[in-house]
């Protein structure tokens, strides 16, 4: 870095020093709300002699569920319906370089880093970088997102290995998640970027629909697609970092499509399946944690086990559905585009 | 496509705004002139030219049918007319302006080639889809009971309100393909650009969507389709253009009819046709 970038850093520096005060007044505003809930639910739970909400660990874990559970499947439900649903996992993967650029930062200087905040800013550079190769190549291809997936997933263990023992035993939470590390400000903070993932969402939601449905319509209608492109996978990016403490690095992705397919089944409309995905991902977080905390396994493993469990029941529901329908006379067309040729256009067709 | 241009373009498209908002309501724009200005547009894909000095203007109002056999670029004429790929030389103006820069994006109404196929299988109602044709024109903003209303009067008029709950995924093609078209409608526009909509729909359904073109055509909506069968596009088009890579014929039907320019422009690439054919 030379010079005159320090000067123009050091000359912000009251501007951000400003801004990070009133984040961190809002984000302690939260946390006491926060505890505040909490309370209100254990002396709810008290009575019914449940005492699980009484623990501040708990209070905080499932606040950052609850938030996991809504925007996960908000978001996640653009990326599937546009086969993107492999990119939650490439940025779980390169969120884990960004832990391990923290954590690696703090072991060899006097510097302390929040690993989250490192994996936050590698997760969103590796998103663009992603846009920026489907945009070159046209597709999210799977080998790029593989090499990113892997590449990030490699310079994570490798720096890991650089460093002293010290950061390879902390490892396991980031790879796994954790509930008993959560704290009542990284909650508030969960709180805060939830509020912010969702605003940003209801705010582009139709140009948002318009390019997962058709993308060429979109640009036809001179909707700026590279621009909701790129907004779609940095709020991912949000997202997945968001989710990892909980779900850990190799489970964030589940997060982002299994209550998506779940709904998938059921809905009919795009805003129903939204709505049937957010609440099948916080049935999935409720129950998994929930059994998390009576059984003392794996909080993000049962979370995902229980979301698949929803699915295979979305599943059920649709076929048994169908076959209901059909046996009460109503006129169901499970698969009408086959009648009259409609599979047929995947033969030879026209000039591309 | 560069990141810069794109840029440009969303820059344009806050400039269009204040365009758009002048505009009386409800009102079709009244369009004098050509709607789409191609000239000596040549252009290709990386190695050999797919199109080569193509000169066309279709006046408003006009039903322009495109044929050519496969290959002869009629897809990518269409792309580049609405402005998706950039020419490697000539010029394309869409309603006067550089098809690049133009920006009323709810002027246009696009029925890409694949919208029969099954792979739309994302939950989606009819309505849903239909309503998206008022977004370029919403923007921003709520869908209002006035966009409702414009909605369910496209889905009447292409005879798919019955159908308005229903999930795409759900439709036969035909039906699939008149919900496009209401998508179009829906956001009113001027033109309407089709890409072969006609594939995979049985008979019955495609007489009744030519129908529809018509109609739609003769309430002053400039139709651009193409189609691979000729002898519909000669029965309902206004004007013909026929294509391989050069242009063989553009004129009215019956005086392509009378040409030579099938056999010429299909003549172009015989061997091509017939492997299609074995």
């Amino acid at each position: 870095m030379n010079p005159t970038e320090l000067t123009s850093i050091s000359a912000l520096s009251p501007l951000w020093l400003g801004l990070a005060a009133v984040f961190e007044g809002f984000v302690g505003l939260v946390g006491a709300g926060i505890r505040l809930v909490g309370e209100l639910l254990c002396a709810v739970g008290g009575a019914l002699g449940v005492d699980m909400l009484c623990y501040s660990f708990m209070q905080q874990a499932f606040v950052a569920g609850i938030c996991v559970g809504l925007v996960a499947p908000l978001v996640g439900s653009f990326l599937v319906h546009r086969d993107m649903a492999f990119i939650g996992d490439t940025l779980a993967h390169t969120a884990f370089a960004g832990v391990a650029v923290g954590l690696f930062v703090g072991s060899v200087s006097a510097i302390s880093v929040s690993p989250y905040l490192t994996a936050l800013v590698v997760a969103v550079i590796a998103a663009l970088l992603i846009e920026l190769i489907s945009e070159y190549t046209d597709a999210y291809g799977d080998v790029p997102m593989a090499i990113v997936l892997s590449g990030g997933f490699a310079l994570g263990t490798v720096l890991v290995s650089l460093s002293d023992g010290g950061i390879a035993v902390s490892i396991s939470q980031y790879l796994f998640g954790s509930l008993s590390t959560v704290t009542l400000e990284n909650a508030a903070v969960l709180v805060v970027l939830t509020a912010f993932v969702v605003a940003v969402v209801a705010a582009t939601y139709k140009q948002l629909l318009f390019i997962t449905f058709d993308e060429t319509a979109a640009r036809v209608a001179r909707l700026n697609v590279a621009t909701y492109n790129r907004l779609l996978v940095v709020l991912t990016a949000l997202v997945v970092v968001a989710a990892m403490q909980i779900m850990g690095v190799i489970l964030v992705a589940a997060m982002l499509v299994v209550p998506v397919a779940a709904a998938a089944q059921v809905a009919r409309s795009f805003r129903g399946s939204v709505v049937v995905a957010v609440l099948a991902g916080e049935l999935a977080v409720l129950v998994g944690l929930t059994l998390s905390y009576f059984y003392g396994v794996a909080a993000g493993g049962t979370i995902v086990l229980v979301a698949i469990g929803v699915y295979a029941c979305a599943v059920a529901l649709d076929r048994l559905g169908l076959s209901f329908k059909a046996g009460s006379g109503e006129r169901v067309d499970a698969r009408p585009a086959a009648v009259d040729g409609g599979e047929e256009p995947k033969g030879p067709k026209g000039p591309k | 496509m560069s990141s810069s241009d794109e840029a440009r373009r969303g820059a344009g498209a806050v400039g269009g705004d204040a365009g758009t908002a002048d505009r009386p309501e409800g009102e079709r724009e009244s369009i004098d002139g050509a709607v789409i200005e191609v000239s000596n547009v040549t252009f290709g894909y990386g190695g050999s030219p797919v199109l080569e000095d193509v000169s066309l203007t279709v006046e408003a109002g006009e039903f322009l049918g495109l044929v050519g056999p496969n290959g002869s670029g009629k897809s990518t004429l269409l792309r580049l007319v609405l402005g998706l790929h950039r020419p490697d030389s000539g010029e394309i103006r869409l309603f006067g302006e550089p098809a690049r820069a133009f920006d009323d994006g709810e002027r246009v109404g696009y029925v890409a080639q694949d919208v029969t196929g099954g792979t739309r299988e994302m939950p989606i109602t009819v309505r849903e889809v239909v309503t998206m044709g008022r977004y370029p024109r919403v923007r921003f903003g709520r869908v209002g009971s006035r966009d409702r209303r414009i909605v369910t009067e496209a889905m009447e008029t292409v005879g798919v309100d019955h159908l308005a709950d229903r999930r795409l995924a759900h439709l036969s093609g035909g039906q699939r393909q008149r919900v496009f078209i209401a998508r179009a409608l829906a956001g009113e526009a001027d033109l309407l650009a089709l890409d072969e909509p006609a594939v995979g729909v049985d008979a019955e359904s495609r007489e009744a969507f030519y129908d529809l073109l018509h109609e739609l055509n003769g309430r002053g909506i400039t139709v651009v389709l193409i189609d691979h069968d000729i002898g519909v596009v000669t029965e309902h088009a206004s004007r013909v253009a026929c294509l391989n890579r050069r242009l063989f014929f553009h004129g009215d039907p019956d005086g392509f009819a009378e040409s030579d320019a099938l056999a010429r422009a299909y003549g172009a690439n015989q061997r091509l046709l017939d492997h299609d054919h074995s």
